[in-house]
């Protein structure tokens, strides 16, 4: 599922967190049994994920901040996190 | 060298049930010297300055710490991830609301079947409706849930009542774990490990219950059955760490088991233990490799497998995990896999509740 749902509203889910590791210098989810290393972009787009906003305006915010934001990678990242249950994606 | 992710926490050793699964070391004598509130404080401290993110709160039964509010505070306040992984005896409201209120974010409770009769016979006091009203309690107050449940030959038919059961109290994932040999485990062994037919069955129920329900379903197989190794810990002394209830600082719970020189944390600081100890280098790395893993293009991928099971299996822990269909040491596993096949003793031993002091 690599195209979401425009009007879904990606949030993290309710047992992950999202913080900073200065040992690593590196933005990481953490999750009751993993730990997954971060780059900023990827930390940029989750920090949007608030529930509140759909994936073109976390695509749009994110376009005012970095040069290029191609929309399907911004959805794959999402994507794949929701595999790994760190991203939920409620029916808008 | 990388930093440790996970700190696992073995805060005491002291059980109040008694299942004949447990992993903890036989010799529980030499553990009752447990570390003080402050010792534990300054441990999480040294973790986190290591760059430890997660904080795994285990035993035996970490309830039984009085201070466990405390210690969850400190490693919250540290910025851990904390993670409770309890029996739920002795997690009353008050206990709960406290470790919520110290910033506990997980909490993961073991149930060891899916009906009272079978699951306080396996646990070895009558717990079973405890642990599901712990289960109510842990979402009713905003908790995520992961239902534990470690598998063997007398419950892993009941895999799809353990589903259900967890689909019910509401739990967000579910760990079923076949047993690791190790500790008590390996002591009941032949007792056990299940049948070919049993696993098939389980994994239908998983694949299955995978497709269907929402909750993340976690299944661990036992790696007797697989043709190769598991990555034991992701490598030796690479990403988790782990401290016994006397301080001892070593790269898994099991790995006290092995010969090697000790290493603690009433000693030495925790980053000097992680880089310099002889315990935690003994297997670092790929070097130790001895055939076949030393030309193997997997050594990678499961580190050679798990190190304490080479000792268990072969009494040299170098040599490659016999689980290993490539281990020429693998013909043990494979007598206990064709054991496992055939009827098998009843009888169990299980753990005591506490150290028996010499």
């Amino acid at each position: 599922m690599n195209s979401l749902e425009v009007s879904t509203r990606p949030r993290l889910a309710r047992h992950v967190r999202l913080t900073y590791s200065v040992a690593r210098k590196r933005p990481v989810l953490l999750l009751p049994e993993t730990v997954v290393v971060l780059n900023e972009t990827g930390a940029a787009i989750l920090k949007l994920c608030d529930g509140q906003r759909t994936v073109p305006e976390i695509v749009a915010e994110l376009r005012a901040r970095y040069r290029e934001v191609p929309t399907d990678e911004v959805q794959r990242f999402l994507a794949g996190l929701a595999a790994r249950r760190c991203v939920e994606l409620p029916d808008g | 060298m990388d930093s440790p992710f996970g700190l696992l926490a073995e805060l005491t050793y002291r059980c109040p049930l008694s299942c004949a699964y447990c992993s903890n070391p036989i010799n529980m004598a030499s553990y009752t010297d447990e570390l003080s509130t402050d010792e534990w404080r300054r441990t999480l401290a040294e973790a986190a300055e290591l760059g430890v993110l997660q904080a795994h709160l285990s035993g035996g039964e970490p309830l039984l710490r009085r201070d466990l509010v405390e210690i969850v505070d400190q490693a919250a306040g540290l910025g851990l991830y904390t993670n409770l992984v309890t029996s739920a005896i002795g997690f009353s409201r008050r206990t709960a609301e406290r470790l919520r209120e110290a910033g506990l974010d997980h909490v993961q409770v073991s149930i060891q079947a899916d009906a009272p009769v079978l699951s306080d016979r396996i646990a070895g006091i009558p717990s079973f409706q405890r642990k599901i009203d712990a289960m109510r309690l842990v979402k009713e107050l905003g908790w995520p849930l992961t239902v534990n449940v470690v598998l063997h030959r007398r419950n892993i038919d009941r895999i799809a009542d353990v589903l259900r059961l967890a689909e019910e109290v509401g739990a967000d994932r579910v760990e079923l774990a076949n047993t690791q040999y190790y500790g008590w485990a390996w002591k009941n062994r032949d007792a056990l490990l299940p049948s070919r037919e049993q696993l098939a069955q389980a994994e239908a129920v998983v694949r299955e219950a995978r497709e269907r329900l929402s909750m993340d379903v976690l299944y661990v197989i036992p790696d007797y059955y697989s043709k190769y190794p598991k990555p034991c810990m992701g490598g030796w002394a690479s990403r988790q760490l782990t401290v016994a209830p006397n301080g001892e600082v070593l790269p898994c719970p099991a790995a006290q088991s092995l010969p090697l020189p000790k290493a603690s944390i009433r000693e030495q600081e925790l980053a000097e233990i992680w880089t310099d100890s002889p315990v935690m280098n003994a297997f670092r790395g790929t070097d130790w490799m001895p055939d076949p893993c030393r030309s193997c293009d997997r050594q990678e991928l499961d580190f050679g497998g798990c190190r304490c099971q080479a000792f268990q299996l072969t009494g040299d822990a170098s040599r490659t995990d016999p689980v290993c269909h490539l281990s020429g040491d693998h013909e043990v596993v494979a007598a206990a896999v064709a054991a496992a096949q055939q009827p098998v003793s009843l009888q169990l031993t299980p753990r005591p509740h506490r150290p028996q002091q010499a």
